[in-house]
């Protein structure tokens, strides 16, 4: 259910007492409605259902759990490499 | 099974529908709706072994010249778009179809279907259009009709455009000729004309805005069979996209074909549209790309003849055609698994799921 | 694309793969929710990649494919009326009611469009004062808030000709359902990543809590899925059974406190009949009372006719995740995409037609290696 695309605020502004912002999604930007994401400024990026920004993508978890991605990832390497050599 | 004792295994499907006794939009997308329709309705009607060949042009003999024979309509909307246009689109398309079959494109008819109330203005430019692009391309229009419908009849403007080419000699290509081990390539990225198309539509804008890739292929497929005569067959993906032409090889020759996602070019910008839209690039239309299957030894001298053609500089190999899995197109995903490219069933909707 | 691409890496998709089947020592069986993560398990092939003790199964969380076969009815007598634009997001336009779908509506002369958003449909209405726009709002909590502000707006600008056919519905209750039933043979859930942006996952903790049961939220890229799984295997394999959260950089633990406050003030929960399988106690959302005059089967008068479903269909065990679409004597044969015999045929996101698309091939080598769709 629910697509939701991550893209990137350009600009903000007030639309007949809505919140709009124009984002951008890869090479492409849409307009978008902001109101569920007070705390979403411009350069921020947010995910986008139907036209609605439903959360900021909260950049430092991302970069977090990223990592610790990343360090699973190498470890199962050398783990990987590991049981290759003992097999 | 056992007795239903729980709300949740009563869960069932609903009725299916009737075949549909009305044309829908689908019938059109170039899927397989559209195929069905003429497998079932137009083949048995015409039946005869030039049309039973369904490449994109008829190839007759006349007085031991072959002739190129083709016919397209053109019912796009908006009728101008960035990177192009109606008029420019029913002549490069028309040509395409032609050069898909080898041909020297010489002639074209055009026919004008027009709502009453369309602006002259309109209609001048679309003229202006379609004549400066047949004198790019070297093609005389050199015979038409005009109808006009009544208002609500049409949606403005329809263009029907036939061509006619002569192939030279020695040039023989038909899905027919298409071999397990043959190379797939690809002239380039895939998307742009029906994501500058739908950009229209859907409000989106580009940093630099997607231009439909409409362009005439002829002089790129010349210069493809002056490097080889190892190709074996060419096809532009219109709609229904990459997908739609690949599958369609597969099913003529009862081949399978294997292609590779990560080798498969798509723009960024495109790539955006389509995770917006919930859309896959593979089946969204192109304008100006073909598709060549040729012999494995002539793939990488093909391959930089059509990167040495300013239409074919992103060319690339993208898969292999298979003795497994006949009448199958599979694709190796980006992560690593295979899986089955299908043919659409119809339009392409957006989702929001 | 950032936020994207990361997480569609072949190599930390293989290194998870490999850490999952490192993990596991036991088979589970596992549901993801949400028709979004079915699509990606199956466009990338996923499945492919987990070890066999791993038997993921698909959930009901496409809401085309469970929004009743009586409310579709009602959309296309709506949509056939003289007067009435009707707007719908595309995968809807597909789904059969008991005699036609919207598509052939439209193919009949209906005035039937397809928006990418809510907000177009109240557009519409303020362009063409002449028309009365209907817009079939159908979703699960994720859709709900943008559904709620199309209502809002056309509420404050007081526009007259703007109505909403409303056919929401919620997880949790779908998911304690499933978890009620004596067939039920899922051992861990992937919660749908999206739904909970915006509810948060306060309402799983209890669903974990009295089921015993691990649920993990999860996202919606490789990477997502393939880590929840293993999440999912870990309190497993050490007897946990707690809700977890993957996808940190979309969902907090409350969700999103604005989209929740406008969905509360626009609707309201409900009983909802889901398609199929009949009234879930509260599992839908309606407009409130202030709302009545842009509820469309009160505009209209609406009355859907319930309809028999065929017999044929096992959709209730795929949903159930007690059989795969490629079990069914139909799939691919008498239902495909073309001409489905029920919902999940249907949609893009639906099980069946996810396994139409990407699957049908059961590619030659797969099953002779033992790794065929139904890996048990």
């Amino acid at each position: 259910m629910c697509l939701a695309v991550p893209g990137k605020i350009l600009e903000i502004e007030d639309r007949d007492g809505n919140r709009v912002g124009k984002v951008q999604f890869g090479g492409v930007t849409r307009q978008v409605f902001l109101n569920f994401v007070p705390e979403a400024a411009a350069g921020d990026y947010v995910m986008v259902h139907v036209g609605f920004a439903i959360s900021r993508v909260d950049a430092e978890e991302a970069q977090r759990s990223y990592e610790l991605l990343q360090a699973m990832g190498m470890l199962e390497e050398e783990l990987g490499g590991e049981a290759e050599r003992t097999s | 099974m056992a007795e239903p004792q729980h709300p949740i295994d009563a869960w069932a499907c609903p009725a299916p529908l009737p075949a549909s006794d009305r044309v829908l939009l689908g019938h059109g997308s170039g899927g397989k709706l559209t195929a069905e329709l003429i497998r079932d309705l137009f083949l048995p009607a015409f039946d005869n072994p030039v049309l039973a060949r369904l490449d994109d042009q008829a190839i007759v003999s006349i007085n031991g010249q072959r002739l190129a024979f083709t016919t397209d309509s053109f019912v796009v909307k908006p009728l101008f778009f960035p990177g192009g246009d109606i008029g420019s689109l029913a002549v490069y398309g028309t040509v395409n179809d032609l050069a898909m079959g080898g041909a020297q494109p010489l002639f074209l008819s055009v026919a004008f279907i027009l709502e009453e109330g369309l602006p002259m203005q309109t209609l001048r430019r679309v003229t202006a259009s379609l004549r400066q692009a047949a004198s790019c391309v070297g093609v005389e229009v050199v015979t038409g009709d005009t109808k006009v419908v009544e208002k609500g009849s049409g949606d403005g403007l329809f263009l029907n455009t036939s061509g006619l080419g002569v192939v030279p000699e020695g040039v023989e290509l038909s899905a027919a000729r298409v071999r397990p081990g043959d190379r797939v390539l690809l002239s380039g990225s895939i998307g742009e004309h029906g994501i500058a198309i739908l950009a229209q539509r859907e409000g989106l804008e580009f940093d630099s805005p997607v231009e439909s890739d409409s362009a005439p292929l002829h002089t790129l497929v010349a210069s493809m069979l002056a490097a080889s005569k190892s190709i074996r067959c060419l096809r532009d993906p219109t709609r229904g996209g990459l997908s739609s032409a690949l599958n369609e090889i597969a099913a003529r020759a009862g081949v399978g074909i294997e292609i590779d996602e990560r080798a498969i070019p798509v723009r960024e910008d495109v790539k955006g549209a389509c995770e917006l839209l919930g859309l896959d690039p593979l089946y969204v239309a192109n304008e100006g790309k073909l598709v060549a299957i040729v012999a494995p030894e002539a793939a990488e001298t093909v391959l930089e003849a059509m990167r040495r053609h300013p239409l074919g500089k992103d060319a690339a190999l993208i898969g292999t055609v298979t003795e497994a899995h006949p009448r199958m197109v599979t694709m190796r995903t980006v992560v690593g698994p295979t899986r089955v490219v299908d043919m659409l069933a119809g339009d392409q909707l957006p989702r929001i799921c | 694309m950032k936020y994207l691409d990361e997480y569609r890496d072949a190599r930390l998709v293989q290194s998870l793969a490999a850490q999952i089947a490192r993990r596991v020592t036991r088979p589970w069986t596992l549901m993801e929710i949400c028709g979004g993560q079915t699509h990606t398990i199956m466009r990338y092939g996923l499945d492919e990649l987990l070890p066999p003790q791993i038997r993921l199964v698909h959930g009901p969380g496409c809401p085309v494919c469970v929004t009743p076969l009586e409310m579709v009815d009602k959309a296309i007598e709506i949509a056939s009326r003289p007067g009435v634009t009707f707007v719908s997001y595309g995968d809807m336009l597909r789904v059969p009611g008991s005699r036609s779908d919207l598509f052939r509506v439209k193919a009949a002369g209906g005035d039937v469009r397809i928006v990418y958003s809510p907000m177009e449909a109240v557009k519409l209405a303020r362009a063409r004062r002449d028309r009365h726009v209907v817009f079939f709002a159908i979703g699960f909590e994720t859709t709900a808030p943008a559904n709620a502000m199309a209502v809002w707006q056309a509420h404050k600008e007081g526009l007259q000709n703007f109505s909403m056919l409303v056919s929401h519905v919620l997880v949790p209750p779908a998911i304690r359902l499933l978890l009620e039933s004596p067939h039920n043979q899922v051992q861990g859930f992937i919660a749908p990543g999206h739904v909970c942006t915006v509810m948060g996952y306060r309402q799983y903790e209890a669903l974990s809590r009295e089921f015993r049961v691990p649920i993990v939220v999860g996202g919606f890229e490789p990477t997502d899925l393939l880590e929840a799984v293993y999440m999912l295997v870990s309190q497993l394999e050490e007897g946990r059974a707690e809700v977890e959260n993957q996808y940190v950089r979309s969902v907090r633990y409350e969700g999103n406190q604005p989209a929740q406050r406008l969905m509360e003030t626009v609707f309201e929960v409900c009983d909802r009949k889901w398609r199929g399988i009949g009234t879930i106690p509260q599992s839908g959302l309606r407009l409130r009372a202030e709302f009545g005059a842009y509820d469309a089967e009160r505009v209209f008068g609406a009355s859907g006719v319930a309809a028999e479903e065929p017999a044929e269909c096992i959709s209730a065990q795929v949903l159930q995740g007690l059989k795969k679409p490629t079990d069914c004597s139909a799939f691919a044969v008498r239902c495909t995409p073309e001409n489905p015999l029920g919902a999940p045929m249907v949609s893009a996101e639906g099980a069946c037609a996810a396994y139409y698309h990407y699957r049908r091939h059961s590619l030659p080598g797969e099953q002779s290696h033992g790794r065929a769709a139904t890996p048990n």
